[in-house]
């Protein structure tokens, strides 16, 4: 956790208003809503290479990529972003993952478009709830309660199970491919297709809101609340919009999640899901939205890996089952100790490397 | 009201391990601001290492031993390896660090032992209303806390790590390895907290069996206080209570959520718990 506002700032040079010339100075010159609407469509199309390329199992572990990250992304928002520690994301999750499964159930009729509204709605509800009752809290106090939110909550689903299955869980039929498509795309592909459109444009508004006055304003709460405070930041509010906005996203990513596998258990969103959640993005990269994305590849691949890794060595059910969580309190330590800005802080000082020996040559 | 009387009963049992757990919360944020997310991962090591020396030498109190020498020992490692290179960076980084401990730790003792349940003796019989079990709970954490406050006011050591949690410079002109107190503050600190296992692990253990406990332990941290080792005691007490009262009214699966209110609740009135005094902060 750096704060690498202050310098960007001070590296930043003054805006001079020029014409655009170069590529480069046109793209920037771009709204920035439209430039990322612009990078989720180019996205979109790519993913949508790969899934039409590939089989059914790769389709649905590109699904799974696209919710976590979207799932991730809300998070280094938070954490990245706001400097508030949450260890209940998986909470949120879960409100979307239950919210998804019982719109399916008691409402067969409503669209999916509307179901993830609903859930979004529900979600933001939940994170507006949650937020204002912790907006006091701060550090340790925080992480704490959150904890106790992450633990808490699947009891919920014992608590209340004739509604909500209980251990069981919910099991759920969501629709697959519209019929003028057989043929073309199998279900599964329909679904990644599905998961990432709806992952983009929720991405093309964090991302929007990170860079915007919002993002502005988090990240000096971030760096230092007395000071932001006296600069006519509202501390309180902007905490509160900042949670909003993550556990948001983590309900539509449990939505997305619940509508992918198609059905929703209390065991899996257990406090190991939080807090792999932020091994992840620590790992990833904490400093922004790339971090996410190395992140949610991390977190979905891993634990594929593990299973092949256990199965091809004959480890048992112990090892394999235990193995991500492990690894990923292992490589959250070890990240912190000697690599604290993760791979995308790799990434960035490689490019910067090669950009700086480009353009040295120029006078 | 016989059910009133025996909840209130089951209430001071169970709040006797939360105030252990919340002591040991406390014990070390004292000496480093950090809250140790990572203490039940250490109270697991030590449940562990009971059952199985239990297992082995058929003696439930060689495998009490074991535990709390354990958590001794991994406490005071653990501060050494892992957490003393880190917390010089960030505060932020230290807690996340502790939260990464608890996962591996968590996975690691399902690898060993497997995930499912393990059976684990109570000390003593825990038939009846206020069994000897309960009762043993009760007394045996007073005493450690009364151990603590002794080692705390009356010797040497404890003054020295009191200079250490107060002011690390003044302490190190003046002679004090505060490295070497941090080290026996955590060892301590696991210590109790290998206790809290003991009373609250039986009478079966599996990975994620301090999940809840350590969520109404750190209730009972943050509502007495972190700083303040009473009210790690009387927070604990009071969780133990109340959370008997609420899964005894309401249902035990609700009891968890009841911890977040608690802690909302009490946060709002008083930010830094019932038993703190108010700081003066220089701008």
């Amino acid at each position: 956790m750096t704060s690498p506002t202050r310098e960007r700032a001070e590296r930043a040079p003054a805006p001079v208003p020029t014409t655009p010339t170069t590529p480069a100075d046109r793209w920037r010159a771009l709204p920035s809503p439209l430039r990322h609407l612009l990078l989720a469509v180019l996205a979109l199309t790519g993913v949508c290479g790969l899934v039409l390329v590939t089989g059914d199992l790769a389709a649905l572990r590109f699904a799974a990529v696209g919710y976590t990250l979207l799932a991730l992304a809300g998070l280094q928002l938070l954490v990245g972003g706001s400097g508030q520690i949450s260890l209940g994301h998986g909470a949120f999750l879960m409100i979307g993952a239950y919210g998804m499964a019982l719109l399916v159930l008691h409402q067969p009729m409503l669209p999916l478009a509307a179901n993830l509204a609903i859930v979004v709605a529900v979600s933001a509800v939940a994170g507006v709830a949650v937020g204002t009752a912790t907006a006091r809290l701060h550090g340790p106090y925080l992480a704490g309660a959150t904890l106790i939110l992450a633990v808490g909550l699947p009891g919920l689903a014992h608590r209340y199970h004739e509604v909500l299955g209980g251990s069981n869980g919910l099991n759920i039929r969501a629709a697959g491919a519209p019929p003028f498509l057989e043929g073309i795309v199998s279900t599964s592909d329909w679904r990644a297709l599905v998961v990432w459109t709806t992952v983009l444009l929720a991405l093309t508004v964090l991302a929007t809101i990170s860079s915007g006055r919002l993002g502005r304003r988090m990240r000096a709460v971030r760096d230092d609340e007395t000071a932001a405070a006296m600069a006519g930041v509202p501390v309180g509010s902007t905490k509160v919009a900042a949670f909003v906005i993550a556990s948001t996203a983590g309900g539509l990513a449990g939505g997305l999640q619940a509508y992918v596998l198609g059905t929703v258990t209390p065991g899996s969103f257990t406090l190991a899901l939080s807090l792999s959640l932020l091994a992840a993005l620590v790992l990833g990269g904490i400093g922004g939205m790339w971090g996410a994305l190395w992140a949610a590849l991390a977190l979905v691949y891993f634990e594929v890996w593990a299973a092949d890794l256990a199965g091809a060595l004959d480890l048992g059910r112990d090892v394999e089952n235990n193995l991500p969580v492990v690894f990923f309190g292992v490589v959250l330590i070890l990240v912190l100790r000697f690599w604290p800005l993760g791979i995308q802080g790799l990434v960035q000082r490689l490019l910067e490397r090669r950009g700086s020996s480009a353009s040295a040559p120029t006078p | 009201m016989t059910h009133f009387v025996n909840l209130t009963l089951n209430g001071l049992a169970s709040g006797a391990a939360y105030a252990a757990l919340a002591l040991s919360l406390v014990i070390i944020y004292q000496a480093t601001r950090l809250v140790n997310f990572a203490q039940p991962a250490l109270a697991l090591i030590s449940v562990y290492t009971a059952y199985t020396v239990t297992q082995l030498t058929g003696s439930y109190w060689i495998g009490f031993a074991a535990a709390l020498s354990a958590g001794l020992v991994a406490g005071a490692l653990v501060e050494r390896v892992i957490i003393r290179p880190i917390a010089r960076t960030s505060e932020l980084n230290a807690v996340i660090v502790t939260l990464g401990l608890l996962l591996v730790v968590q996975g690691a003792v399902g690898m060993v032992w497997g995930n499912e349940q393990h059976a684990l003796g109570y000390a003593f019989s825990y038939v009846g209303r206020f069994s000897p079990a309960d009762a043993f709970a009760l007394a045996s954490v007073a005493a450690v806390a009364g151990l603590l406050f002794a080692l705390y006011r009356f010797t040497p050591l404890g003054l020295r790590m009191r200079a250490a949690a107060f002011h690390p410079e003044a302490a190190r002109l003046s002679g004090v390895r505060v490295g070497l107190m941090l080290t026996v503050g955590w060892g301590v600190a696991a210590f109790i907290g290998a206790l809290a296992g003991m009373l609250a692990g039986p009478p079966f253990i599996s990975p994620n069996a301090f999940d809840a406990v350590f969520v109404f332990g750190i209730t009972a941290a943050v509502v007495g206080g972190l700083d303040s080792p009473f009210g790690a005691l009387l927070g604990g007490m009071l969780m133990g209570l109340a959370m008997s009262y609420v899964s005894g009214y309401v249902g035990p699966e609700v009891a968890t959520l009841a911890a977040l209110a608690v802690v909302v609740l009490v946060l709002s009135v008083r930010p830094d718990g019932i038993l703190s005094r108010p700081t003066a902060r220089k701008v």
